[in-house]
């Protein structure tokens, strides 16, 4: 199966750029479904360790507002990426040394807490966030180069990819470290180990970190694809459509989030055009569907189809 | 691995088929078999109560232009979107309809933040955009569109007319005090509200601004504090259940003994709140089109909207359908203005867009022009609550009317600045009794 995996990965990809050419609104959409599968990746690093985040939407927002409010001064893609990367992770470094004390549903409700403080801060500084209304972005170049807009939302459609690619296969060598390794030892037995010399609190915390980073560079293609940032990116609601993601797309490999982010990007994509008004019961039945028939998510069943194990 | 494999190129050819865009800007412009419009409306979350009517309205008037022969000839379709999923849905959603269902027209949005995320994408995708019924100031005083229209009033009309009748009406008060959304139009018309008071009336207190969180089902609290306060006069802009409960919560306490209540956005909620609305508080409608408008310019199309909408519904209409209404009108009225310059013609979407620009079209209670900027001129009435034999709800009486150009910023103001310089003499030289 991890064999497969990067074969899968290429098809996968192939099929999006398929998509992408095919029928331009697509091109968008799938873009948004890149950008939220780095950001679930994050989650799925946390699932390894049997943790819950209900508040990694702080992050893609974090990134997002970034991006939105540096756009008028360093008005590019490449320094703003890196940017709201940075950011988040500083972040999600002040946080994550205060969430990792805790475990399970305290772990889960703090990240919610947090989540929500960051989103009543957006709400309320009405005076410099816009509050509700949000702020936009205007297109921006890209590494010096000014872009018309379809050129533009092609390349931020690479650059998503090609970070999915990079930074999923980062995420496989890490996940197969001794300190990915040490995230199942959490989610087994945290005692052992501390017995055996691993910090436990250090190994949650960057991985933590890690997930924040994730969350930001996520946000930040968010904000440079939909070009307008609210405080709604940082509501629980997101928070809850990564875990509905992450559990859509199954936490075996890293594939798990794009195929979780696209399946999810296209089932609302396609229930909303059908059903304007029912959209979200049918969204809400593909969830229970696959918790009920499929636990492993969109991965554990092409795991399975493939004759694999899928963890 | 093949059923995987299978499945998503399965899915990849079917966008391939399907979703090819069918029309593009670009091209010269044929007659379509159809005209299709986009609507982005709320049909879930609590705006649902302004977006659900409004869509019901939208269906009906187009069921009735579909029946005379559609519009220049050509049928009508809608299209909905669900506004309620947020804005980054809702960008993807407003390109779906163009590139790929092959909208001739959008009509968006209800909400402020949608109608500000949405409008610059008329210009990228160069599509015809009526904002049916946002009311925020801030699009066509922070930038141009060459492809946007508001076919009704904006918020500083539908603040300052309210407040000029408060001043007609009640000149003597000293104090206020504000219970708003916390949210953009919360806090917009709050700043509103309170520079064009403070330029026409300087020296009034404010008490208490209370900004309750979106959504809220209780506001004992804030009515405590109210009683405590006892100011003069109390303005919320609140809408939709919040404002119903907020009413109900406050006539048990009797605040509406102590203070007078000034509610901008009140008409949609009185048929909820039946014989429980006070009497004799200022309400407004964002607009002239009153279910009572004393003298409408066409009697007999307005009854003729009114009673077709309570026929098929069973209820009255409420702002939102009149909103939508006037946006079906100014369709027409540009679409058709633009084949006649044409010859005949189809008109292109810049085409289509020109005619737009400057066009006066009938409403049946007056006329709305859309200005030079895009912003619609859209006369504001205001009354007291009272009750006749003819409605079970609230409707006003003693209503003034405030025409549009009296009580909207000039083109190319800020509404801000605008408002800072209104002299006092404009409270009796405004709006006139109808």
């Amino acid at each position: 199966m991890r064999k497969i995996e990067p074969l899968l990965a290429i098809l996968l990809a192939g099929a999006m750029i398929a998509a992408a050419i095919a029928a331009p609104w697509l091109r968008f959409v799938l873009t948004i479904a890149l950008a939220k599968g780095i950001a679930v990746m994050g989650i799925l690093l946390l699932l390894r360790a049997g943790q819950v985040s209900f508040g990694h939407a702080l992050y893609i927002a974090f990134g997002a507002y970034t991006v939105a409010f540096l756009a008028p001064r360093f008005g590019d893609a490449m320094i703003l990426l890196p940017l709201a990367a940075v950011g988040a992770g500083a972040l999600g470094l002040v946080i994550g040394l205060f969430v990792t004390r805790y475990r399970q549903i305290f772990f889960g409700m703090l990240n919610l807490a947090m989540s929500m403080v960051f989103y009543s801060l957006l709400e309320k500084l009405y005076a410099i966030t816009k509050g509700s209304d949000g702020i936009r972005v205007e297109i921006m170049p890209v590494a010096g180069q000014a872009l018309d807009r379809i050129t533009y939302e092609w390349t931020i459609f690479g650059i998503a990819l090609g970070l999915a690619f990079v930074l999923g296969l980062l995420l496989r060598l890490y996940l197969a470290s001794p300190m990915g390794e040490a995230l199942a030892g959490i989610k087994t037995r945290e005692t052992r180990l501390e017995f055996m010399g691993v910090p436990a609190r250090g190994v949650l915390l960057s991985a933590y970190v890690m997930s924040a980073v994730l969350g930001g560079i996520g946000g930040a293609l968010i904000a440079m694809t939909s070009r307008h940032v609210t405080p709604l990116l940082a509501y629980w609601t997101s928070s809850g459509e990564l875990v509905f993601i992450a559990i859509l797309g199954g936490a075996g490999g890293v594939l798990g989030p794009f195929l979780g982010a696209a399946g999810y990007e296209l089932v609302r994509v396609y229930a909303a055009a059908s059903f304007a008004d029912a959209w979200q019961m049918i969204l809400g039945a593909v969830l229970l569907l696959v918790i009920l028939f499929a636990p492993g998510g969109l991965w554990g069943m092409a795991a399975r189809a493939i004759g694999g194990r899928g963890r | 691995m093949t059923t995987t494999l299978s499945r998503r190129e399965v899915i990849a050819a079917g966008f391939g088929a399907v979703m090819l865009p069918s029309t593009l800007s670009a091209q010269p412009a044929q007659k379509p078999a159809e005209l299709k419009i986009g609507v982005t409306t709320f049909l879930s979350g609590p705006a649902s109560v302004f977006g659900v009517p409004s869509r019901k309205a939208c269906e009906m008037l187009i069921d009735q232009l579909n029946a005379a022969g559609g519009i220049a000839g050509i049928p009508v379709r809608p299209i909905f979107v669900d506004e309620g999923p947020g804005t980054d849905h809702l960008v993807g959603e407003i390109r779906r309809l163009v590139q790929s269902e092959g909208v001739h027209v959008l009509f968006q949005s209800i909400s402020s933040g949608s109608c500000l995320a949405c409008t610059p994408l008329s210009r990228e995708l160069q599509k015809v955009n009526l904002l049916w019924d946002c009311g925020t100031q801030r699009i066509f005083e922070e930038n141009r569109w060459e492809y946007a229209f508001r076919t009704q009033g904006y918020g500083t009309s539908e603040v300052l007319a309210p407040l000029l009748y408060l001043l007609k009406k009640k000149p003597d008060f000293r104090t206020v005090a504000v219970l708003n959304q916390d949210y953009a139009w919360g806090r917009d018309s709050w700043e509103l509200w309170k520079t064009a008071m403070d330029a026409l009336k300087p020296g009034v207190r404010v008490v208490a601004e209370m900004f309750p969180r979106f959504g809220s089902t209780d506001f004992s609290t804030e009515i405590t504090r109210l009683l405590a306060l006892r100011p003069d006069v109390i303005l919320s802009t609140s809408w939709g259940g919040e404002l119903v409960t907020f009413i109900r919560q406050a006539t048990e306490r009797r605040l509406h003994e102590r203070s007078m209540f000034v509610l901008p956005v009140a008409e949609a909620s009185m048929q909820i709140l039946g014989r429980s609305m006070p009497e004799g508080h200022i309400i407004g409608t964002r607009g002239d089109h009153w279910n009572n408008h004393p003298a409408p310019k066409d009697p007999a199309a307005f009854n003729a909207f009114i009673n077709a909408y309570r026929q098929r519904f069973n209820e009255y209409p409420i702002y939102p359908c009149h909103h939508m209404a006037q946006a079906v009108w100014a369709l027409k009225a540009g679409l058709e203005k633009a084949v006649a310059a044409k010859g005949g013609a189809w008109p292109s979407d810049l085409e289509l867009a020109n005619a737009f620009r400057g066009l006066t079209f009938p409403t049946p209670t007056s006329t709305i022009t859309l200005r030079e900027d895009g912003q619609g001129l859209e006369d504001q009435i205001v009354g007291l609550s009272s009750f006749n034999d003819r409605f079970p709800f609230a409707v006003p009486k003693e209503m003034m009317l405030f025409p549009g150009e009296q009580v909207s910023a000039p083109v190319g103001q800020k509404s801000t600045d605008w408002l800072k310089t209104l002299q006092p003499s404009m409270i009796q030289s405004a709006g006139r009794s109808i």
